[in-house]
């Protein structure tokens, strides 16, 4: 086999395909040829490296050189310079804002620094779409352990002793519903993975199956023989394209080497696995819905219980884990339960993933202990918020979640923590907020939703999560009368308190908890009329001060409405009625005359 | 490829892969490792430094010794050329001069295995970052 | 059995493990309101989404509030269903429900027997404090069901009648969130779909959400017409359900106060189906024996089983679902179409006037006769035999609007000729009549000897399907029946798999026969309303002085006078139909 001098490793995650990174693997290649090294450099495809901020991401090997913002242009550059010139091409390395240092290796950037990467192990370090790189990095031995050296019951136990928790948002432990399951007396049991990733801005599970999809296979597997089923299937929507090629191949290539498939190992056990596609609903992230889903019904939930782990998919007994859940099965089996619950706080063991989003400035993939602090992953690997402005806010959890502020920026993020300062682990979305955000209509915007992904099912979520909205509208438009917001938290409780599944039982988190954490901001929109973060337009005054104004009559002529009079010379004046407070002529005004109430 | 068929075959798998990613693997850690720079301008290309580069690749891994060998630019030791830099786990860099495959068989063989100096070392001075 | 003890209301509850909270508390006479759950027993009929939620109980240790009809209870519960956390739920679930409601009560064709209405007015809500966007959907008018979907509460009842109990698949939950609606594929309309119009969804709808066409007014018109002759005949089960929608004991028999009121009302002729009904029996029991005759015979041409025809649902069924069968059932008309055909030939001669200047109206317990009577085989140049068909709450509203004192009415007698009929005839209002009637008279046809008991309560019961082998002189007949078309639906496979054994089987697309019919007055559940209806129909025919169809002295009449005899070509011409293959006739309505 020939042995390679160098590696270069191009994130081929969705995001940074979507800026070219098949061209640049296509032109280093290319650059490669043309400089005879194509025998001692390899180009690698990768999984997400996280850095999403910067993407796409190469990254030269052995010397552990990052590059960011890569373009295919300059693929031809980086072979010359860096590989044959040994020269590192300064333009293309990260910058920190702060600092304005030049850091070359990942490792020594603020956004890697307090990482633990478990669930994301492989991701952006081996090819996904190559078992080899995937054995290579002790794959399948944990599923081997399992089937040559343990019982269901011992497996099962490290499991437990792990301490990990269900990542798709429940925090259920993952052991207990292993045992559950295997407990279920049943000819057939199923494992379901559930990749039906629906948080806006989330996608720590779309990331894993592209870049580590065999990791989640292994783990299946081992869940199918600790809980006594030869059938996995993949519930995945079909908006990620990608995880589903490279889960394709990833399937097939484990079955040519037997890993998936009758008498794996030699030890008799059978496993295989399958892929669902579902098409994108939100609520069929909830497992009953989604085995509803999967059994071709509509993708509605049922009350619970019967839990799944009784009764599931085909009425058989079913664990449903979700991807990140699976992603962290090998490494605790190869390592121990130990190992893994050294990691994390008091109840929440391990990692977390996080999806990193809004106003700061390393937006991508993340994964820390629990027990990071908000204000670590804000500002140590967030790199702090955009354009210097003010922290106000941090949704976590997505729509189910809540709104957290200043206040909880120490404290250490896990399940438990999260839920005391009412908001939700969730899946691992994360979006900050800065001080031009709008509370109201930041709650406004997840009820949107919610609306929009309610199955409609039961009463409380269809209606109530509707009136929940147009409550939040009227106030944004400063339509909203002052027992409006008693009704607004009344609704919101029942709406909690009475809903089928976890997705109306979560959807009013986002008021709920703006309402408590910004409870100015509620009644500056009800009792003033004023909008504090100048969001919502409807509240919105543009008015033009008399004594600056000189008359030179440029506003009025970038008015597209008319909405400005006044003779030449003499101050200007704003008709509020018609003004649509596209603030042209603020923009325009060279004598700060114009401004916004 | 040949199927799995026991845990066995699978760890033998993994040794022969191994090698596929331990570049990366060692990448993630070169601290810990043996690392080696080979100056790659054009001096050092045109004095043979290639091949001194490829000798260390080659003689490293079939005394499986863990290193990690990269090329970098101009050391600015001309008269030297090829130069390589040698930094031991733990170790303040050394950069030797001249070297020859005897001279680098010297260096794996006295300095990289047993610490001990060999001839051809050019005094530390300057700072590597 | 095992059992579990809980807390419900402070007060000790012991149960058999499995029972639901709502039941549980049932059994210490706590009423736990419920709206959307609805359980017909022994009709596989169990609607519980638990997506109402007004049934919301606390249990202690449970975050938020369970669903009493869903929520099994548990060893050591504690519940309680009045709470204020629970009042305040409840109450703002209703309002959230009402606000999604058009406020239409008063010109709702359900109003009055709304069960939203009754919660609303029982929870007391006099305000909806959240008020916003309503649903709007297309309206849907078919000849027989009418679907107003902005009225809809989801509560999915037609869904679990449509897909559970009648198997026919069309009604189903499309859409998500607040835009989330029952409707058939593609949102298409009733009539493009493969919906049998059996109306067991308009029968279990709480709402106005799915009615029936009302024909009510077109009846009101030919009434005062004074150019034509109005004729009513009146379905057997009509009669026996018809005293509940003037509070009357479930399952009083109003058959005298009924032909007073029609009279009242002022139809012309006041007519019987029954009478139909003995002719249909003259006609199917020919058929059966004939068809039984040349099988017996050998004659390999011959398909058996027969299956009755009387039920349009059940046609329906067949030709949206089995065309493959088309062949198997008998070729009779149902009674419904029967009369129409000889009202407006063998009638409108002995009146001396043009079939035209007849108007028939029928009252049915059928949703379905509404658009049996509209098929342009039961026409002659446009001019429908059955005109029009009401349902047995269109006929009661007839009467309200006329101010009639139902209960007060004197008995009056059918006119005659077509007024006649038999025990045999009545009992076609429930499951197992027709096919008991048909036997007793192929049994004296076929074996020339005096039937010593005419009541064969081997073919009565409830039970969804039903065998029995009557004994022909010793010549064994193996008899099925089924009612609820998923019922039919199994019978349905065996014979297409050839594993049926039975020689003859009845069909009855609703549960319980006519008597459950789509058009009777709400059972609102109450499954025992069906079985008074029932055994009100057993006792009217115990009751007659003839208790067999060929004895009915005016159908020996009409034979003699006018049809010659069963399967004359006088009969196939007015008696007899055929069907279609209706499967490739789904399309999709855009």
């Amino acid at each position: 086999m020939a042995k390679f001098k160098n590696h270069i490793l191009v994130c081929a995650g969705t995001g940074c395909r979507a800026s070219q990174c098949e061209e640049i693997v296509e032109n280093l290649k290319l650059a490669l040829e043309q400089n005879g090294l194509n025998k001692e450099v390899q180009v690698v495809r990768t999984g997400c490296f996280g850095f999403c901020e910067k993407g796409p991401v190469v990254k030269m090997v052995p010397d552990n050189t990052f590059y960011v913002q890569v373009t295919p242009d300059d693929a031809n550059e980086l072979v010359l310079e860096h590989l044959i010139k040994g020269r590192k091409v300064n333009r293309l390395l990260y910058v920190n804002p702060e600092t304005k240092e030049v850091v070359s290796d990942s490792k020594h950037m603020g956004f890697y620094k307090k990482q633990i990467r478990i669930a994301l192990r492989n991701c952006g370090f081996i090819n996904p779409e190559n078992i080899d790189e995937y054995i290579a990095r002790d794959g399948y031995s944990a599923l081997g352990k399992v089937l040559v050296e343990k019982t269901p019951e011992e497996a099962i136990k490290i499991i437990k002793d792990s301490g990990l928790r269900g990542r798709g948002g429940g925090g259920f432990p993952t052991g207990l519903k292993w045992e559950l399951t295997l407990k279920s007396k049943s000819e057939q049991k199923y494992v379901v993975c559930n990749a039906d990733e629906g948080d806006p801005g989330a996608f720590m599970d779309r990331s894993i199956l592209e870049g580590d999809p065999h990791s989640v296979l292994e783990a299946m597997a081992i869940c199918g023989y600790c809980i006594g089923a030869d059938t996995g299937l993949v519930y995945i929507r079909a908006e990620y394209p990608l995880a589903i090629q490279r889960l394709k191949i990833a399937i097939e290539q484990a079955r040519e080497y037997g890993l998936l498939g009758k008498d794996i190992f030699g030890t008799g056990f059978n496993f295989d696995v399958e892929i669902r596609y579902g098409a994108g609903a939100f609520v069929c992230g909830e497992e009953t819905a989604l085995i509803h889903s999967m059994e071709g019904l509509r993708g509605e939930p049922t009350v619970k219980p019967p839990f799944p782990s009784v009764r599931g998919y085909k009425e058989k007994p079913t664990n449903v884990n979700n991807v990140e859940t699976f992603a962290n099965i090998p490494p605790i089996i190869l390592k121990g339960g130990e190992w893994f619950s050294s990691i994390g706080t008091e109840k929440s063991k391990g990692t977390k993933v996080f999806a990193l989003a809004g106003k700061v400035n390393n937006v991508g993939l993340i994964e820390v202990p629990m027990g990071t602090t908000l204000r670590e992953v804000i500002f140590d690997i967030g790199g702090g918020i955009k354009g210097g402005k003010k922290f106000k806010a941090v949704q976590t959890g997505g729509p189910s979640g809540g709104c957290l502020t200043e206040r909880h920026l120490d404290i250490p993020i896990d399940y438990d923590n999260l839920i005391a300062s009412g908001s939700m682990m969730g899946s691992g979305g994360m979006i900050v907020m800065d001080e031009d955000d709008c509370m109201v209509s930041m709650a406004k915007f997840y009820l949107e939703f919610t609306v929009e992904e309610s199955c409609g099912k039961c009463a409380p979520c269809r209606i109530g999560n509707k009136r929940l909205h147009e409550m939040l509208e009227k106030i944004t438009l400063g339509k909203a009368l002052e027992g409006d917001l008693i009704k607004l938290r009344n609704l919101a409780n029942v709406i909690k308190d009475t809903s089928l599944c976890g997705l109306g039982q979560t959807s009013p988190n986002p008021v709920l908890s703006t309402m408590d954490n910004f409870n100015d901001e509620y009644q500056a929109h009800v009792k003033d009329g004023k909008c504090p973060a100048g969001q919502c337009k409807a509240l919105m005054h543009y008015i033009i001060d008399s004594h600056l104004c000189v008359g030179c009559t440029l506003c009025s002529r970038v008015c597209p409405v008319d909405a400005i009079s006044g003779e030449r010379k003499t101050p200007h004046a704003i008709d509020t009625s018609v003004c649509i407070k596209c603030g042209a002529c603020m923009e325009k005004c060279k004598f700060g005359a114009i401004s916004v109430q | 490829m040949a199927k799995v068929k026991t845990l066995d075959d699978l760890r033998k798998m993994k040794d022969e892969l191994k090698n596929k990613i331990t570049l990366r693997e060692k990448a993630d850690d070169p601290e810990s490792l043996v690392q080696i720079k080979v100056s790659m301008a054009t001096c050092g290309i045109a004095s043979g430094a290639k091949e001194i580069m490829n000798y260390f690749i080659e003689e490293l891994d079939n005394q499986n010794i863990d290193a990690v060998v990269t090329q970098t630019g101009c050391m600015g030791y001309c008269y030297a050329e090829p130069t390589i830099e040698v930094t031991l786990p733990g170790e303040k860099p050394l950069v030797f001069g001249n070297v020859t495959t005897p001279k680098a068989s010297e260096i794996i063989e006295k300095y990289i295995k047993g610490g001990e100096l060999v001839d051809g070392i050019i005094p530390d001075s300057y700072n590597t970052f | 059995m095992e059992i579990v003890k809980l807390i419900i209301d402070d007060k000790p509850v012991v149960v058999e493990k499995g029972t639901t909270i709502l039941d549980a508390a049932k059994t210490i006479g706590v009423k736990v309101p419920s709206l959307c759950y609805m359980k017909l027993e022994d009709m596989n009929f169990e609607n519980k989404p638990g997506g109402c939620r007004i049934c919301v109980v606390e249990v202690e240790g449970r975050r938020n509030l369970a669903p009493a009809c869903k929520t099994e209870c548990d060893e050591g519960m504690v519940v309680k269903t009045h709470t204020v956390r629970v009042v305040n739920a409840r109450r703002t679930v209703m309002e959230l429900i009402l606000s999604d409601h058009p406020a239409e009560c008063l010109t709702c064709a359900k109003s009055g027997e709304c069960e939203l209405q009754t919660m609303a007015q029982n929870l007391g809500i006099r305000e909806i404090h959240f008020k916003g966007e309503q649903s709007k959907y297309k309206g849907d008018k078919s000849p027989a069901i009418i679907r107003e979907m902005d009225k809809c509460i989801m509560c999915r009842r037609c869904e679990t009648a449509c897909n559970d109990v009648q198997t026919v698949g069309v009604l189903s939950a499309i859409n998500r969130g607040f835009n989330a609606v029952v409707a058939p594929a593609f949102e298409m309309d009733l009539d493009h779909s493969t919906c049998t119009y059996c109306g067991q969804c308009v029968a279990v709808c709480p709402t106005g959400a799915l009615t029936e066409r009302d024909y009510t007014w077109k009846v009101i018109e030919a009434l005062v017409d004074p150019e034509k002759i109005v004729i009513v005949q009146t379905a057997p089960a009509v009669r026996a359900a018809l005293g509940e929608s003037f509070g009357m004991e479930p399952g009083t028999l109003v058959t005298g106060k009924m032909a007073a009121a029609l009279r009242k009302l002022g139809f012309d002729y006041v007519f019987d189906t029954d009478f139909a009904a003995d002719l249909t029996i003259m006609e199917e029991g020919a058929e059966i024996l004939d068809r039984l005759g040349r099988f017996l015979n050998g004659d390999k041409e011959v398909k058996l089983p027969i299956l009755t025809s009387c039920c349009p649902g059940w046609v329906n069924f067949l030709e949206h679902h089995f065309p493959e069968m088309k062949d198997i059932p008998s070729t009779a008309k149902s009674p419904q179409q029967m009369f129409g055909a000889i009202a407006k030939s063998y009638f409108a001669e002995q009146l001396q006037v043009p079939r035209e200047k007849l108007m028939v109206v029928s009252v049915m317990p059928c949703l379905a006769k509404k658009y049996e009577c509209t098929r342009p085989e039961f026409s002659v140049n446009g001019d429908p035999d059955v005109n029009v068909s009401i349902s047995t709450r269109e006929l009661a509203q007839l009467i309200r609007n006329a101010n009639l004192d139902f209960k007060s009415l004197p008995d009056e007698e059918f006119d005659n000729p077509l007024g006649a009929s038999t025990g045999a005839s009545v009992i076609f209002g429930t499951t197992g009549g027709v096919i008991e009637a048909a036997v007793r008279t192929a049994y004296e046809l076929f074996t020339q000897k005096q039937l010593e008991k005419v009541d064969f309560e081997e073919l009565r019961g409830m039970d969804g399907i039903r065998q029995a082998t009557v004994d022909f002189n010793g010549l064994p007949i193996n008899i099925g029946i089924a009612h609820g078309l998923g019922n039919a639906r199994k019978l349905l496979e065996d014979i297409k798999a050839g594993k049926s054994t039975f020689h003859a089987i009845e069909i009855m697309a609703c549960p319980g026969g006519c008597i459950g019919g789509g058009g009777q007055p709400y059972h609102h559940g109450d499954v025992e309303i069906l079985r008074k209806r029932q055994r009100a129909i057993y006792q009217e025919d115990a009751g007659k002085p003839i208790r067999k169809s060929h004895e009915n002295p005016y159908i020996k009449k009409l034979y003699e006078e006018y049809l010659g005899k069963p399967l004359s070509d006088k009969s196939h011409e007015l008696l007899h139909t055929h069907y279609f293959d209706k499967k490739k006739k789904v399309e999709i309505n855009h």
